[in-house]
């Protein structure tokens, strides 16, 4: 436990379905854990103190910053990352194939934050309105899109994960 | 920009959590980390021990208590905005958390950190201050209360000894019928806001303001009550013209200077948005006990 | 938007699925801080924290003791890796009075804050950081350049240690008799502005890994640039290599937006250490670090002065402007130039003259971020524009209407050369129809009655309109080889560098209009030096045009190839053969066909056997179509916002922006050009600013300080399309990567003030923080009652 404090720990994270069991330095932050250690490079890193948003992964299913929580910190929690979106046959998540089809990523390197901040987001408001989707997003910065294609495409997968009529 | 090398603690209890506080040397409380994190990231501040709270099941919740609701330290500013209780008695605490960053940040960040952390900006620390809130406080020789407006001593300094942490605030809730209004000027949605002003009120059957508390929050060093408009307002009956004499306080305000902010700025738009949240609050309580407007 | 430009095409301007989403979308993209190779070495870097400081001495002993530590190198220590100790990468110019070529580290002067000194190497980037945090360095602090109007007064102090002055380059720009339109024009109207522009702030930060491979000698550089054979031929000149020892390649960018075409001291310190250690070194640049490392654009001022007769004609404009350039020249005076050149383009401008002075501050160097001067030189004219209207009593449109050059004299040749020295000829467009799209879009009309009701109720409305002319598609070449292999699939390579744009989404369209439609059968190779001999990479709106030129034309050469060489196998004239997938078919007669493989194979030939006739072996095409015109494109923002008077707080409230890029080759890939670039211009007019203190310290290094747009202050932006095909190129295209940020600063600078006209109140500057405008506002108040 605690008493002489420690500087590396074993640690069992649930990640995308799958226990990973790996010794991690206490200073390892969850996203360079993800990034180094497990090889998950889809979470990325565009600022390392918390505001852009890029490496915004599920944590329980709740949306957060994995560059500000450290690995030892996920130990026994369930971690979802970017990788883990589409179903295990491969077909992307609703909120994936919307992105394609409405130009909803240029470079891509916010997009991995983008997805899993929205993936609980429509959870939370399965029938958002553009205004609910521009504060569900305001904690990501894309500084290619303007975000108009990104709102348009959350719209879209909205609609087909409520079922209601059919994506094109 | 990675974290300096530091030892990692992560006790599972108030108790043996204040037992390490007290034991080791240069430790830092780890609560949800929305501060905290970046400071260590960018190495700005270079502890040897990290204490981390998050195990701590004891130190989250909110519950009722009496007319006070108790919400424990490392409640997470998520669970408090969709609490039922905060929801149908606290609606001046929603509204401010709709302005605390993001939902990323809020799924992770708790109130007692916030607290802590004491940033004059911070909308928690104005909602604190504004609601009379009471601070309790864990150490080595047992629990204290702390009164908000002693707690917080001075610019990003709350009074709690090195070997203390906070274990809950207690928040006295407004009469049923009250109005309010949390507003504030930040440069994007989510950022710290440069001036935020807190207001609960209530009236009395004939319409006149009964009580009513005023904060400013990111104008001063700490969160500043507006003390002589709030006794220029009690008893009196509303009207715009007396918002705005009531808001003219702020012209008074010794007030943060930075780089980019001059002391001017932030009294100019504390009175703004005085007379503006006043005005939201008055409304609000009008509605709330079914007078006329 | 509706497809225009190519009625008859299969998928030129149609909105075809990206082919660089599959990965990305996944979390399958490979950036550079995805590289990971056994044996990396991290590196970090010790940067200054002085604007301006002598290095006294530098004791690593400490540092180099840590564990995990493999090595601490100071320029001192690199010496035997390098044949060269700078970095020559300025651009050509008569105007230059001093040359300030960066050092590969710094070793006796510090000149900006985070200038690298060190490089720390260790087995991970944490232990890397605590070594460069170890380092020992005695500094002697020196007298600090901190704004570049000081920085030019008499008796001023020098950025650089010994330099004469601070002057780094000096020009006019110009044409006709300016004075003497002055003298004669019934009406002058003056500016005084000042024009501030932030970083690129792509979302990825910098990086380069680099591996060497000592069995042969040889270096390949993974770099995060926008200019790999450039970057390749610096590597070489500095670490005395042959061209076919170093390969540069990028891996996929997380954008790039200006910045990352400079060349950069950490490239070659990182392939030095490569070098020097044996092992592979990766550097990923931090965000704090690209607050002080990565060039930004930042500080002009401008005194411009405008000539008009009494209806409003513009008669001549003439100025001064001074560029803050930073510590170093490393890329040129091509920002303040681009400037200059935008400042006049839209309209007809009989005479003028800009004279420039390029101040050299302890910042960092300045290099063009997305828009590269334009939006300044379009600002400096717009306002100059709104200044006149006022005096003169017109509408902000009409004045320009006036103005604007007419369709009736496309090409319009301007007196005006290029950095290069080539002719200004606007090649196509119509002006006036474009700003009246933009006006009509955002009911221009009837915004009096909208600003009247909204100040009935204490809301203060304003509209504003601004119009630019892009200098695009900048040549003289850009290598593209098309190569069908014998599997039947199409491999594209090519000089241009993807960023995030989409640029091989471009390219694989271009050739598939030709070689059978299919996308998906195509590979296309960007930013690597072995798969390309010859590039200049993405800069100025350039890789559509001037690649996708190439490519067009390669991909016909080798379709020709193709039918002619079916068309012999299959005993049928070529002219009756179309490509359709991967196969050649008879028109009309879908039995009779034959696959590219097939084809590919029968003319990469046997040993012994004749080839198919009319031809060389194999299925490969290579082109460099030169252009040295550049084309412009053109177009028209309006800005509806609406100002708080009680905190200054502006919000834009509608924002139309109509354009003319000529033909637009994926209209999606086009409007998400143009939304991006809006975006950055919002950012650019009212929440970006890099700030410095009095010495030279930057205070906004983080992106809670350095304020980027989020989704929540973006305004509604609704898009108008033109298409006026250039006839420059054979696809009749014009470049958009840029567009979007260029007019949107002029347009809400012009909505503020119209929205501040109760108080009389002249916006000149940029950004808009709400500070100013209350300040404005109070000091408007004020005067009023007096």
């Amino acid at each position: 436990m605690s008493d002489g404090g420690c500087a590396s720990r074993s640690i069992a994270v649930t990640v995308n379905g799958s226990v990973c069991r790996a010794e991690a330095p206490v200073r390892l932050t969850l996203s360079d854990f993800l990034r180094q250690t497990l090889h998950l490079t889809g979470t990325h890193l565009g600022c390392e103190h918390g505001v852009c948003g890029a490496c915004t992964v599920l944590v329980d299913g709740r949306a957060m910053r994995s560059c500000l929580m450290l690995a030892v910190q996920a130990d026994g929690h369930q971690v979802t990352t970017i990788e883990g979106l589409a179903a295990p046959d491969g077909s992307l998540h609703p909120l994936q194939a919307a992105f394609c089809r409405h130009h909803g990523l240029q470079c891509g390197f916010c997009t991995p934050g983008l997805l899993t901040t929205l993936v609980e987001f429509l959870k939370d408001c399965p029938d958002p309105t553009a205004a609910e989707i521009r504060e569900a997003i305001s904690g990501n910065i894309c500084r290619c899109t303007g975000y108009d294609s990104i709102v348009a495409a959350t719209i879209e997968a909205a609609r087909a994960l409520r079922g209601d009529g059919t994506t094109p | 920009m990675k974290p300096p090398a530091f030892l990692y603690h992560d006790p599972r209890s108030i108790d043996e959590a204040v037992a390490l506080l007290a034991r080791l040397d240069n430790a830092r409380l780890l609560a949800g980390g929305q501060s905290l994190m970046p400071m260590l990231n960018m190495r700005y501040v270079l502890p040897d021990h990290i204490i981390d709270l998050n195990r701590i099941e004891a130190l989250a919740g909110v519950r009722q208590i009496g007319e006070t609701l108790r919400i424990g330290a490392m409640t997470r500013q998520r669970d408090i905005a969709e609490h039922p209780l905060v929801r149908s008695r606290l609606p001046l605490m929603v509204e401010a958390l709709g302005h605390v960053g993001h939902r990323q940040t809020r799924n992770r960040g708790t109130i007692g950190g916030s607290l802590c952390h004491l940033d004059p900006a911070a909308e928690l620390v104005a909602v604190a201050a504004n609601l009379d809130a009471t601070i309790e406080i864990v150490g080595p020789k047992g629990a204290r209360l702390l009164p908000m407006a002693e707690f917080a001593l001075g610019f990003m300094t709350p009074a709690i000894a090195p070997d203390e942490m906070v274990a809950a605030v207690n928040l006295p809730l407004p009469a049923a019928r009250h109005g309010y209004a949390f507003l504030e000027m930040a440069r994007r949605h989510g950022d710290f806001a440069i001036v935020a002003v807190a207001v609960v009120l209530t009236l009395d059957p004939a319409g006149r303001l009964a009580t009513c508390a005023i904060t400013l929050g990111g104008a001063a060093a700490v969160p500043r009550r507006m003390a002589e408009a709030e006794t220029m307002l009690r008893g009196a009956a509303p009207d715009a013209l007396l918002f705005g004499r009531a808001a003219a306080t702020a012209r008074a305000v010794d007030a943060l200077e930075d780089a980019q902010v001059p002391g001017w700025y932030r009294r100019q738009v504390a009175e703004t948005l005085i007379e503006r949240a006043l005005a939201t609050a008055h409304r609000r309580a009008v509605a709330a006990n079914g007078m006329a407007s | 938007m509706t497809v225009g430009g190519f009625p008859q095409a299969r998928v030129l301007g149609r909105d075809v699925p990206r082919v660089e989403d599959e990965p990305l979308i996944r979390g399958k993209g490979r950036f550079l801080d995805d590289i990971a190779l056994p044996d990396m070495l991290h590196a970090a870097f010790l940067r200054s924290p002085h604007a301006h400081a002598l290095i006294r001495g530098i004791d690593a002993a400490a540092a180099r003791a840590l564990p995990g530590v493999a090595a601490i190198l100071t320029l001192a220590d690199l010496l035997p890796c390098l044949a060269e100790t700078c970095l020559k990468t300025a651009m050509p110019s008569p105007s230059y009075r001093q040359q300030l070529d960066r050092p590969v580290l710094a070793d006796r002067e510090a000149v900006h804050v985070g200038e690298p000194i060190a490089i720390a190497l260790a087995e991970s980037r944490a232990l890397a950081e605590d070594a460069a945090a170890a380092v020992e360095i005695d500094y002697d602090p020196l007298p600090v350049v901190a704004d570049c109007l000081a920085a030019l007064e008499a008796g001023a102090a020098t950025a650089h240690r010994g330099a004469p002055s601070n002057l780094v380059a000096e020009m006019t720009m110009g044409f006709g008799d300016v004075d003497r339109a002055f003298e004669q024009a019934p009406h002058r109207f003056r500016e005084r502005l000042r024009i501030h522009r932030g970083g690129s702030h792509s979302m990825e930060c910098r990086g380069v890994v680099a591996v060497p491979e000592p069995v042969e000698d040889r270096l390949t550089v993974w770099s995060s640039t926008q200019m790999p054979h450039a970057a390749r031929r610096l590597l070489c000149d500095i670490l005395g290599l042959d061209e076919n020892r170093i390969r540069v390649a990028t891996p996929d960018i997380g954008g790039a937006f200006g910045p990352k075409l400079v060349f950069y001291p950490e490239e070659v310190a990182v392939a030095a250490a490569a070098r020097a250690t044996g092992r592979p070194v990766k550097w990923v640049e931090d965000r704090r670090e690209h607050f002080v490392a990565t060039a930004q654009e930042r500080d002009q001022y401008w005194d411009v002065e405008l000539a008009t007769d009494a209806d409003g004609r513009i008669l001549a404009v003439r100025g001064a402007l001074v560029h803050d350039h930073g510590a170093w020249t490393v890329r040129g005076v091509n920002v303040p130039q681009g400037a200059m050149g935008a400042m006049p383009l839209a309209y007809v401008v009989p005479a003028y003259r800009i004279g420039l002075k390029v101040a050299a501050t302890n910042k960092v160097p300045v290099a063009p971020v997305r828009g590269a001067g334009q939006p300044q030189g379009v600002f400096a004219m717009e306002r100059l524009l709104d200044a006149a209207a006022r005096g003169l009593g017109l509408d902000r449109a009409e004045i320009r209407r006036r103005n604007l050059v007419p369709p009736d004299r496309m090409p319009y040749a301007t007196p005006l050369k290029t950095r290069g020295g080539i002719a200004v000829t606007l090649d196509s467009g119509d002006y006036p129809r474009c700003q009246q799209m933009a006006l009509d879009g955002a009911d221009w009309s009837g915004f009096p009655a909208r600003q009247a009701a909204a100040r009935a109720k204490g809301r203060y409305l304003g509209i504003g309109l601004a119009n630019y002319v892009e200098g695009t598609g900048r040549g003289p070449y850009e290598h593209v080889s098309v190569r069908i292999e014998g599997s039947g699939k199409i491999f594209v390579a090519t000089g241009a560098a993807a960023m995030g744009q989409g640029t091989r989404t471009m390219l694989a369209q271009i050739v598939a209009e030709q070689l059978g439609g299919d996308l998906g059968r195509i590979e296309v190779i960007t930013g690597d030096t072995a798969a390309a001999p010859l590039g200049l990479g993405g800069s100025n709106s350039r890789q559509a045009v001037m690649a996708g030129s190439s490519a067009h034309v390669a991909a016909r050469r080798l379709r020709q190839r193709v039918l002619e060489i079916a068309g012999q196998l299959l005993e049928v004239a070529p002219a009756d053969l179309e490509i359709d997938g991967d196969r050649v078919r008879l028109k009309g007669v879908a039995e009779v066909s034959l696959g590219l493989s097939a084809i590919a194979r029968a003319a990469a030939g046997q040993a012994g056997f004749p080839l198919p006739e009319g031809g060389g072996p194999g299925l490969f095409a290579r082109e460099e179509v030169v252009i040295d015109a550049m084309t412009y494109a053109n177009g028209s923002a309006v800005a509806e916002l609406e100002v708080d008077i009680g905190t200054g707080k502006v919000t834009i409230l509608n924002l139309v922006f109509a354009h003319d890029c000529g033909r637009a080759l994926h209209p999606r890939l086009v409007e998400g050009q143009l939304m991006g670039g809006i975006a950055h211009g919002i950012g650019n007019a009212l929440y970006e600013y890099m700030v410095y203190d009095e010495n030279a310290q930057p205070l906004t290094t983080n992106l809670a300080e350095y304020l980027l747009v989020t989704a929540t202050e973006m305004p509604p932006v609704k898009i108008l399309h033109m298409e006026s095909p250039t006839p420059l190129n054979p696809l009749g295209i014009k470049g958009v990567g840029e567009a979007g940020v260029i007019p949107i600063g002029a347009a809400v600078a012009s909505a503020v003030e119209d929205a501040l006209s109760p108080w009389k109140i002249k916006i000149d500057r940029l950004p808009l923080s709400p500070v100013e405008i209350l300040a404005l506002l109070n000091a408007a108040k004020a005067r009023d009652s007096l």
